[in-house]
């Protein structure tokens, strides 16, 4: 066809123009007159927030959203200014940030790789957004902080538990203030030692998916290292509702823990499950069957009901902190919202202040400026104790808490107890880590 | 021209000419206007609209020329869009091989699964596609990205990265997908007054695309290959007794189908090299199925509208908060806001799913021939004709 | 052996959900010659009728204990169910214990009701549209459905326990002779499969042994010959239509103790449950229930260690592998008809 012809000549020559004049392209490039992407040039700033608002996690998207909302009150001075009064820099004023309005766009994950990308190129594209943040998922974290690094804005991680996040899929422009499953497995192993002993035998049940693998490797590593034995590790399809037929098998495996590697609606069905089974209530060689569940969320706790009685997890932050970060946050939340705020909510609104806050002291929202402001801070007052940026994998390094589900609950939202607080210098890894190996950071990317 | 007739190519020049204008007609309103919310015309969506109806045109070349519903499309978008980021981590970063690869690839798998479930028919071969289709994503989300054997990267998605061999590119060319130098995400911006309209590389490559396989479903429709097709529909029985094995024309059918899906997963992959296994799953082989039907099955433009429709809505309508409504009604006496806010809230945002469901049943109840049915009952009307009479010259049912 | 007998009794209990839901698909599907895919949102509402009436029930005044502190240390808003103030603690609490039994006594009139208005309301209205045009408004109806629900009840599931003495399981291996401990499994669960088998019988029976049930089916055949004898077969087929959102509804109401109910319960069954009926055959009642537990017990099996051994990720797929294997070797599913659905 005489069409194709045509086509392809233009397209060559197209080709051809374009390879002659490389150092043409900057008037192709919206960003032409600008230093970085997206630079604010008017009295206002765009945040863009991007949660889950449909699918299985529109609940923590909804209270992520809430958190980012009282976060930009606070950065306009607003409200009573929650953490910004305990936070140990002093660089935000309340006036913004540099002065200029906090203003904020939405939009909807999906929990989707593809439409958490799409949402998030139209903030940048449309809307302007110089910073991106938000989601809870892993998946969804590595999709978006990927394209941050292309498109020269910065992410700001929300909800993401998985090793790879800040491992093999780190990238200079994102940075994450949550923990990550390596964190849970070192700060779980001692308290399971102390209440379990060294002589157990588990049976994992775990997530078919990167996130599940990631955790269960680093339970068993750290388990097998107090001596427990890892009878059986199954694998669990991520549409699985029903886990009876996974759970049966654990009555007879001859195993004494088992450990739920599952997150979300897959955690609250395998745990009550395993309540049904009658596994919490079971007595192997007398001693009694133990369930742990490494990723607590209190969101899901509640889903799970009654059935988190007793069962150890870890989570990165909880409402029942008693130091005055937290309880400044929980405050200023309860009472604009009436009920405490949830973990994913708690990373959100950090990750705002500290955004803002590296703003300020690098004087630009030039995303190369901030990335330097935020690699190796140290800062408190944000609950989880003094807490470190480490500039090599962007990882923030804090007290991770290890909780059980609560016995005699007084609310719906006292589900938890913190059992310990493990201090920062536990949960510490090197940065070679070997299950965080095969990344590279890369340079950070302005955009322009 | 170019072997149609007259309402053919005045359709094709439509076509052509709305995809080309298109970042001025998306965006409508003045940047910075409360009535921004609703320009379309950035580049990301404008790609998703053009990629999403090549998508849907070659769904309603099987669908509504021969009538056999597959649920299972999905997964030749999604293998073409690994196949395309495949050849970027391998090779290089030219997107024509990538789309070339990926278009050869789904017409591979879908001439495999095609021969398969095409020996039934009717929901018989539905269900046989959709279960090839959630055989695939199923894999494709966990068993084939296992640490030894990682064909798909599971959850995160198949990216490029700084380690990859990459063995063809060279330095100076963009690290993104590119056009023999030419950045698939390099935008011009022009702003005129307080408009400002985005014409992005990617989009244009797309449109162009969109253009020639859009020509090619015409010539396919007016065809006696299309005809045959047609005939299947109808009775495909008598077909059979007449002593003709419809066989190798419906499996052309949903080969070429599979191909379009496949270079849609192809330019998705060009314009944002990433491929996520959900773009395989169920969900998404039903959305090309509500597209097409949203938009009018077996027209020709039909698809295209139903899958500007559903991105609309996906795109647009989930990002309208309450602090954007407040914005928009902040004219109104405090009470009255409060109050319109609230009426309107579990519409947009976290409730777009909602008014998307609901527009799907009022669509389908009141416009039986989908959006082309609307559009054509609208232009009867402007032209004071009769509602029964249909003088559309633009489209045509393909029974 | 014991592991065996576990997996099946996984199976057709799994099965049993499977089969309840394909069963009112099929009902719909042969009576109507409609392809209903919000059949799964009806399975969901039947969920949060339990949950419904769990928050009815627990509907509380607030007192004000001084002595307790809440999260933001003012005085603990102590509520108290009405209706433990009412009957007492002890009888109150007995009575939001047993709320999902409860909640089946109004789910069935609901559910009839629902079932009668969406086919007089909206599905009346497709008969002779195509399947395509039915497909694309029941699911526009299905999200239309579970948004709502979603927008009262949030995303997140919701635990409808089952009654104190209905929880725990049973040692059933016990009973027939095996080793304690080797065949232990949940009450409730066989509760599931009881009931199921119970409503499954029932709609047989009623379809076997009434008058209206032959006239049914007698329209399922040909409906053209049943009309054409001064039967109101239109107004039998609604009524139909009732009874198998109905059994939707009691499938639903009945897994809530199960695994807790969330909005989107309907769509995860949707599309299993149509490969049920298409692997059953459609518009055979029978084939309906036989793929069900057919389907849920190779489901089961193919969830061991050893079978994920042996093929890794067969537990993934293996629905849809038997869907195809069935259906390359018979056409029309298990026992599915001549025609139907296949043009």
């Amino acid at each position: 066809m005489s069409n194709n012809d045509v086509t392809r000549r233009r397209v060559l020559k197209t080709g051809a123009v374009a390879g002659a004049g490389l150092a043409l392209p900057t008037i192709f490039t919206a960003q032409s007159v600008r230093a970085f992407t997206n630079e604010p040039t008017g009295s206002s700033v765009k945040l863009g927030f991007n949660v889950p608002q449909t699918n299985a996690y529109a609940d923590e998207g909804a209270d992520e959203l809430r958190a980012y909302e009282l976060a930009v009150e606070h950065l306009n001075g607003g409200g009573d200014g929650g953490m910004m009064n305990t936070f140990s820099s002093k660089a935000l004023k309340g006036n913004g940030i540099l002065g200029k309005k906090v203003e904020f766009v939405t939009g909807d994950t999906q929990t989707k790789s593809d439409a958490a990308r799409a949402s998030a190129k139209s903030m940048i594209e449309k809307d302007g957004a110089v910073m991106i943040t938000g989601g809870s998922s892993s998946g969804v974290a590595i999709a978006v902080q990927g394209l941050c690094q292309d498109a020269g804005v910065i992410f700001m991680a929300g909800l993401t538990h998985s090793n790879d996040t800040t491992g093999k899929d780190k990238k200079a422009n994102g940075f994450r203030h949550f923990f990550n499953t390596e964190m849970s497995g070192s700060a779980l192993a001692p308290i399971l030692e102390a209440n379990y002993g060294k002589d157990r035998r588990a049976y994992h049940l775990t997530a078919d998916y990167t996130w599940g693998w990631s955790q269960e490797n680093s339970i068993r590593n750290y388990t097998e290292a107090l001596g427990w034995e890892t009878v059986n590790a199954v694998k669990t399809p991520l549409a699985t509702t029903d886990f009876s037929s996974y759970i049966a098998p654990v009555l007879n495996s001859g195993a004494d823990v088992l450990v739920l590697n599952h997150y979300g609606g897959n955690m609250v069905n395998s745990l009550t499950n395993a309540v049904q089974f009658g596994l919490r209530d079971k007595q192997v060689e007398g001693r009694n069957f133990e369930i742990i569940v490494p990723l607590y969320s209190r969101l899901m706790a509640r889903g799970a009901g009654e059935n988190v009685k007793g069962i150890f997890g870890s989570t990165n932050w909880h409402w029942s902190l008693s130091d005055a970060g937290s309880q400044a946050f929980v405050k200023s939340f309860g009472e604009k919202y009436g009920f405490p705020p949830s973990q994913a909510a708690h990373t959100c609104y950090v990750q705002t202040l500290l955004y803002a806050d590296a703003v300020e002291r690098a004087g630009t929202f030039n995303p190369c400026g901030v990335a330097e402001a935020l690699e190796g801070f140290d800062f408190d007052g944000l609950g989880n104790g003094p807490t470190l940026y480490r500039a090599e994998d962007h990882q923030c390094f804090k007290d991770v808490l290890v909780v059980k589900g609560k016995e005699n609950p007084t609310s719906e939202f006292d589900l938890l107890e913190i059992v310990e607080v493990t201090p920062r210098a536990q949960v510490e890894y090197a940065v070679d880590h070997p299950d965080f190996a095969g990344g590279d950071l890369g340079q950070c990317n302005p955009g322009a | 021209m170019l072997g149609l007739n007259k309402k053919d190519t005045s359709l094709l020049l439509v076509v052509a000419a709305l995809t080309l204008l298109a970042p001025f007609i998306l965006n409508p309103f003045p940047e910075g206007s409360a009535m921004a919310q609703f320009n379309a015309g950035y580049p990301d969506l404008m790609q998703r609209f053009v990629i999403f109806g090549i998508f849907a045109i070659g769904f309603n070349i099987l669908f509504g020329l021969t009538g056999y519903l597959s649920f299972g499309h999905a997964a030749f978008l999604g293998v073409g869009s690994y196949s395309a980021v495949w050849i970027f981590k391998l090779f290089t970063y030219n997107v024509l091989p990538a789309i070339a690869l990926s278009v050869v690839v789904a017409g591979l798998f879908s001439l495999l699964i095609g021969f398969v479930s095409l020996r039934r028919s009717g929901i018989y071969f539905s269900i046989l596609t959709l279960a090839f289709a959630q055989m695939s994503f199923a894999l494709a989300y966990s068993v084939l990205s296992n640490p030894r054997f990682n064909l798909t990267n599971g959850e995160t998605g198949l990216q490029v990265y700084a380690d990859d061999p990459q063995w063809f590119h060279r330095d100076g060319l963009p690290d993104l997908p590119h056009l023999f130098g030419l950045s698939m995400r390099s935008t011009y911006r022009l702003d005129l007054g307080a408009w400002s309209f985005d014409f992005n590389a990617g989009y244009y490559l797309c449109a162009v695309v969109l253009m020639v396989v859009f020509y090619l479903a015409i010539r396919i429709f007016r065809s006696p290959f299309g005809m045959m097709l047609r005939a299947v529909k109808s009775n495909q029985q008598r077909m059979n007794y007449t002593g003709l094995n419809s066989r190798p024309y419906t499996l052309a059918a949903f080969v070429i189908s599979g191909m379009y899906a496949g270079l849609a997963g192809g330019l998705m992959a060009a314009m944002d090299p990433l491929a996520g296994a959900e773009r395989m799953q169920w969900t998404a082989s039903g959305e090309v199925v509500l597209m097409t039907i949203l938009g009018g099955t077996g027209t020709l433009i039909g698809p295209v509208l139903g899958a500007g429709f559903i991105k609309y809505f996906e795109n647009i309508f989930s990002k309208i908060n309450d602090n954007v409504l407040h914005g928009w009604f902040a004219f109104l006496p405090d009470g009255m806001e409060d109050f319109v806010v609230a009426i309107i809230h579990p519409f947009i945002g976290k409730g777009w799913h909602l008014t998307l469901g609901l527009l799907f049943m009022l669509v389908v109840i009141f416009l039986p021939g989908g959006l082309v049915e609307g559009g054509q009952r609208l232009r009867n009307w402007v032209r004071g004709k009769p509602k029964t009479e249909n003088t559309s010259g633009k489209t045509e049912p393909a029974e | 052996m014991d592991a065996i007998l576990l997996q099946i009794l996984n199976g057709l209990d799994k099965g049993s959900a499977y089969a309840l839901i394909a069963l009112g698909l099929t009902l719909i599907f042969g009576t109507l010659g409609v392809v209903n895919f919000a059949h799964g949102a009806l399975f969901m509402i039947g969920a949060f009728c339990a949950v419904t009436l769990q928050r009815v029930l627990n509907l509380s005044f607030v007192t004000i204990d001084e002595a307790q502190k809440d999260f933001l240390g003012n005085p603990l808003k102590v509520k108290t169910p009405y209706v433990e103030a009412w009957f007492g603690p002890e009888t109150g609490a007995a009575i939001i214990d047993w709320a999902v039994p409860l909640a089946i006594l109004f789910t069935i009139p609901l559910m009839l009701a629902v079932g009668y208005v969406m086919e007089r309301g909206l599905i009346k209205h497709f008969y002779k549209r195509p399947h395509a045009d039915q497909i694309l408004v029941t699911f526009g109806l299905a999200i239309v459905l579970q948004e709502v629900v979603k927008a009262f009840y949030g995303a997140n599931p919701i635990q409808t326990p089952p009654p104190d003495v209905l929880q725990g399981s049973l040692d059933l291996g016990v009973m027939v002779g095996f080793d304690p401990n080797a065949i232990i499994y949940p009450i409730w669960r066989l509760i599931y499969f009881a009931f199921s088998v119970l409503i499954i019988g029932g709609v047989f029976a009623f379809l076997q042994f009434t008058t209206f049930g032959m006239v049914v089916r007698a329209g399922m055949a040909d409906r053209e010959t049943v009309g054409l004898l001064g039967i109101n077969i239109d107004r039998r087929f609604t009524i139909m239509f009732g009874i198998a959102a109905a059994v939707a509804g009691l499938a639903g109401v009945m897994y809530g103790p199960l695994n807790p109910p969330n909005y989107h319960m309907g769509m995860d069954f949707l599309v299993l449950s149509f490969v049920v009926v298409v692997v059953g055959g459609m518009g055979s009642l029978p084939g309906a229930v036989l793929a069900g537990f057919l389907l849920g017990i190779l489901e089961s099996f193919a969830s061991t260690t050893w079978a994920t051994t042996t093929i890794p990720g067969i537990n993934q797929i293996i629905i849809y592998l038997v869907a195809i294997i069935v259906l390359l070797t018979r056409p029309r599913g298990l026992m599915g008809r001549k025609g139907v659905m296949e043009d």
